[in-house]
């Protein structure tokens, strides 16, 4: 798998997926610069990381959005490539429109950073299929502006079509109210685009890759991608 | 060319309200042989200030004991370095910023976690984690949840954004700081040993480079404002409390560390306390060069700026450096490229003067050497604190089980998760024991297999009991919790927080703190390689507990041989160290019955040392599953905190030595003390009794209740449920 990170002034989880990828690849991916035009030739995989890009002082992403990149990005999703965003990442592709709806800030108003478990709603996404489905697995949360929202409509649109891909639930896999920290409209954690190649989640898998630092729950997300682009 | 001068009176006046004493004033006088223009004034007072002169603490500080073979850099560089092994150095400073927190508490804290990350990698060094240690006053106290909860705020807004992740420190409750709370904030860099960067300016001619943040009216005069108590209308003092962007602060560290990648650096220092003047005039004075400063070029946030406001305002997020000369437009590049300010303000010169100049305009011209050689050095008066009578034997009121629950639910010991669900402490990819798991935060080092162990730590109320022994215990017990996660101490930073240094009794309490510290630094070759000290620390002449708080470093060659806290079933549990049952000043005598007296636990230094190096060599072993030093709440409470990390029960059969109360067996907070899980229990007490390090077999681990010795049982549920309640119920 060809991958690449995109650095943005205030990305700071950056190394983290690289660890990740590198984990799961043996081989460090390309970093790319916000201001870049043009992503490398034969990339698979284009990874916006987490972080406080422009310090979150406007909505949380939407300067990104604007990025000279973004529009590089646009074309490599318009043309079938898969496009990761992970917590700021999936901010950005939320602003940007290659995803549906908006990250409010958390229900409680304060930054959540803890441990949440995951259910897997589909398996057979490029970014599941290491995962079996129905699978609950446990991932760092670190935001504060991590409840997803999009009107009924839009959500049952993406259920219909089942584009939810992750639910926050409980650590024995049931989608509760007690297990949604954040708030999320119907425990939504991660979602992908129609054609399942664009995917954001506001966990961070990236941080669960390594049995000596915090455990391998992550780790099929980064395999499965791995494999998808043997 | 002389500045415009003030007129004597109005000199004079002025120096008073800048903090300046009538002979120190004078001193300013016959260094300059005239009267000072307003900006040279603003200088001295700055420069001279307590929190940037260190004047009545300095004397004391020099006793302590600073080198070992693996210190690199000791006490005055930004931080403190040591040789960590793979060709790495740690680099790591505590700082306080209690009096900006006290009034605005979220920027307060906020800004103080920036400035600690600043005199950490302006050294070369990538930060790969903060602690904080926090004392607040009563939670039903005025403001005090507010205060609590912006310093909270204040630190994870700071520290999350910035993407450094904040894995450990402490936090008390005590009345003493209802009008005075302590934020104090440690950061932990590693940076290649042999590229560390310094502040001695060098090389005549060479371009002063300006970096960062632009400059505005924010912080003027903060360092005076910290170096003074508070009193009714300390709202009034919120101007001077600077404003942090963290955004800005990311993108610092990553251009100075892009920057640091080549030769171009001849010395960098952070703005921190008294900003501009600060940093230039510490940079020439250590490198024996003079500096030409033109405030024209210095990028303002504000129009209309005076020389004064620029060379007093401590904005937050800036860097001054001494380039090479041909390396400027490689330099600017690298931060353009980072969107941030950068501009060169001036020259190094050989007149050994600092000479500013604005809008065509001289408005100091100083001679460096008599401004740091002249410097005030107090040697205060000091009065001994009295030593407290013996306690006497203290009644069981209510039995062990129901005194054990109302301590874990005590603010001084409940769980701190409300708080530390607010940091990021995993960010990096790196945390392999994070807050509440172990003793000490384990951070591995990118690329390693070597892991840092760091913690904070100071108990105020036996520092106000017997200052001596407080100092002593609060090092012994940051070397003890690195050890009980395997890892080697090595050395730590420690952040002085005191009363008005004015009085003699408070004097007499760092005097004797810093005596104990310097004898278990020497005992536990864990010396002092940085800090910082925060004097009056008084609101309308009340003061804090004595407060030196120790930040230790320690390293693991193999992060994987780092333990945790969290009991496992099926393990023998092992009391490590002697017990005598000392309730003096123990939170059990505090919170069960209603005392606070007698002296505190006794440290004995050489038991320590024996009994810390044995556990650790049993855990580097392999032979530990768990493991936990004995603090505040002692033996009872250390197992009650293994089970509840661990969700596990224990059966306790042991009995209290004769002639111990079984509340003083359980309850006491004698030092040099741990518990450890191991498989082989009667092996674990073989070794020990080989090494001469006292053991006790306690029980064994299994079940979801401690069940006590005379068979009294409580669930550990009911335990954790007592343990979480506490602080989200006092911030609802």
């Amino acid at each position: 798998m060809k991958a690449a990170i995109v650095t943005f002034p205030g990305t700071n989880r950056e190394r983290d997926m690289a660890l990740a990828l590198k984990c799961a690849t043996g081989r460090a991916p390309a970093m790319l610069w916000h201001r870049d035009t043009a992503l490398p030739a034969g990339l698979d995989l284009v990874v916006l990381p987490g972080g406080f890009s422009y310090g979150d002082y406007l909505r949380c992403g939407a300067m990104a959005a604007q990025s000279p990149i973004m529009q590089a990005i646009h074309d490599f999703a318009a043309r079938g490539g898969h496009v990761l965003g992970v917590c700021n990442g999936f901010q950005m592709l939320c602003e940007a429109q290659l995803l549906p709806g908006a990250l409010l800030k958390n229900a409680a108003l304060r930054f959540l950073s803890m441990d949440c478990h995951l259910r897997v709603e589909r398996a057979d996404t490029p970014f599941t299929r290491g995962f079996a489905p129905g699978a609950v697995f446990r991932a760092t949360m670190a935001h504060g502006d991590g409840n997803y929202f999009a009107d009924a409509a839009t959500l049952d649109a993406l259920e219909a079509e089942g584009r939810v891909v992750l639910r926050y639930a409980t650590p024995d896999g049931a989608v509760s109210p007690a297990a949604n920290r954040n708030g999320s409209q119907r425990n939504i954690a991660g979602l992908c685009s129609a054609n399942r190649r664009v995917f954001g989640l506001m966990p961070h898998p990236e941080n669960q890759v390594d049995p000596l630092i915090d455990g391998t729950d992550g780790l099929p997300m980064f395999t499965g991608l791995a494999a998808a682009f043997a | 060319m002389t500045p415009n001068l003030l007129a004597a009176d109005r000199a004079r006046q002025l120096a008073a309200e800048f903090g300046l004493k009538p002979d120190e004033y004078d001193r300013v006088l016959a260094i300059l042989g005239r009267v000072p223009a307003l900006t040279e004034l603003g200088i001295f007072s700055v420069m001279w200030s307590e929190h940037c002169s260190y004047k009545s603490s300095r004397v004391w500080l020099r006793t302590l004991p600073t080198k070992a073979p693996w210190v690199i850099h000791g006490p005055g560089e930004n931080a403190g370095a040591i040789d960590i092994g793979d060709g790495l150095a740690a680099i790591f400073k505590m700082e306080s910023h209690n009096h900006p927190s006290f009034i605005e508490p979220y920027q307060g804290a906020a800004t103080g976690v920036g400035g600690i990350l600043r005199d950490v990698f302006t050294m070369g060094a990538r930060p790969i984690a903060n602690l904080n240690a926090l004392r607040f006053g009563t939670p039903d106290a005025p403001r005090m949840k507010a205060i609590i909860d912006g310093v909270v705020r204040g630190i994870g807004g700071y520290g999350n954004c910035v993407g450094v992740p904040t894995v450990g420190g402490e936090v008390n409750f005590h009345p003493a700081y209802n009008g005075n709370p302590l934020v104090n904030a440690m950061t932990v860099g590693i940076a290649p040993a042999d590229r560390i960067f310094l502040s001695a300016a060098a090389g005549i001619g060479n371009p002063v480079v300006y970096l960062g943040s632009k400059t505005g009216r924010d912080g003027i005069h903060g360092a005076t404002m910290a170096s003074a108590e508070f009193s009714a209308d300390s709202e009034e003092k919120r101007p001077t409390v600077q404003i942090g962007d963290p955004f800005a602060e990311k993108l610092l560290i990553e251009a100075c560390l892009e920057l640091m990648q080549t030769d171009a650096i001849v010395a960098i220092q952070d703005m921190g306390a008294a900003g501009l003047t600060s940093s230039s005039v510490e940079m020439a004075g250590k490198g024996g060069v003079g500096i030409e400063l033109d405030l024209d070029h210095v990028p303002q946030r504000e129009s209309g700026m005076t020389a004064y406001e620029m060379m007093l305002s401590e904005s937050q997020e800036r860097m001054l450096m001494i380039l090479k000369p041909g390396r400027e437009a490689m330099a600017e590049a690298i931060f353009r490229k980072w969107e941030l300010d950068f501009a060169i303000i001036g020259r190094l010169t050989d007149t050994g003067r600092i000479v500013i100049r604005h809008r065509g305009v001289i408005e100091a011209d100083i001679p460096l050497a008599p401004l740091e050689s002249e410097a005030p050095l107090y040697t205060r008066p000091t009065v001994e604190t009295p030593k407290l009578p013996p306690l006497g034997p203290v009644a069981d009121p209510c039995g062990l089980a129901a005194a054990l629950e109302r301590l874990v639910a005590s603010p001084d010991l409940c769980s701190r998760r409300w708080i530390w669900d607010q940091y990021d402490s995993m960010v990096g990819g790196q945390t392999a024991r994070r807050p509440g798991a172990a003793d000490a935060a384990v951070v591995r080092i990118e690329d390693h297999q070597r892991a840092l162990a760091m913690t904070t730590d100071c108990t105020p109320r036996y520092c106000l009991a017997d200052p001596e022994e407080g100092g002593r215990q609060a090092v012994a017990e940051a070397w003890r919790n690195l050890t009980a996660v395997g890892a080697t101490p090595l050395a730590i930073t420690d952040n002085m927080n005191f009363g008005n240094p004015e009085k003699p009794e408070i004097m007499g309490q760092f005097a004797a703190a810093v005596r104990g510290m310097s004898a278990a630094c020497t005992a536990l070759d864990f010396p002092v390689v940085s800090g910082n000290v925060s004097l009056y620390n008084e609101t309308e002449g009340r003061a804090i507990l004595p407060t030196p708080a120790i930040g230790g470093v320690g390293v693991l060659a193999d992060v994987g041989q780092a333990v945790g806290l969290a009991l496992s079933p099926g393990c023998d549990l092992v009391l490590v160290g002697e017990s005598c049952g000392w309730l003096g000043q123990s939170l059990w005598l505090r919170e069960i019955a209603g005392q606070e007296a007698g002296p505190p636990p006794p440290v004995d230094l050489a038991a320590e040392r024996r009994n810390g190096d044995f556990v650790r060599a049993r855990i580097l072993a392999g032979e530990v599953a768990a493991c936990h030093d004995l603090s505040d709440g002692g033996l009872l409470v250390g197992v009650a905190e293994m089970a509840m990390a661990g969700a596990t029960g224990a059966q306790l059969t042991v009995a209290p030595p004769a002639g111990l109360a079984p509340h003083a067996f359980w309850f006491g907070e004698d030092q040099a003390r741990y518990v450890v899980a191991v498989t082989d229990g009667a092996a674990f007490c073989r070794a020990a009794q080989l090494a001469g390090v006292p053991a006790l077999p306690l029980g064994r681990s299994g079940g979801e209740a401690l069940v006590l010795p005379d068979g009294e049982t409580i669930s550990v549920a009911r335990l954790s449920a007592a343990h979480e309640a506490t602080l989200p119920a006092l911030m609802a």
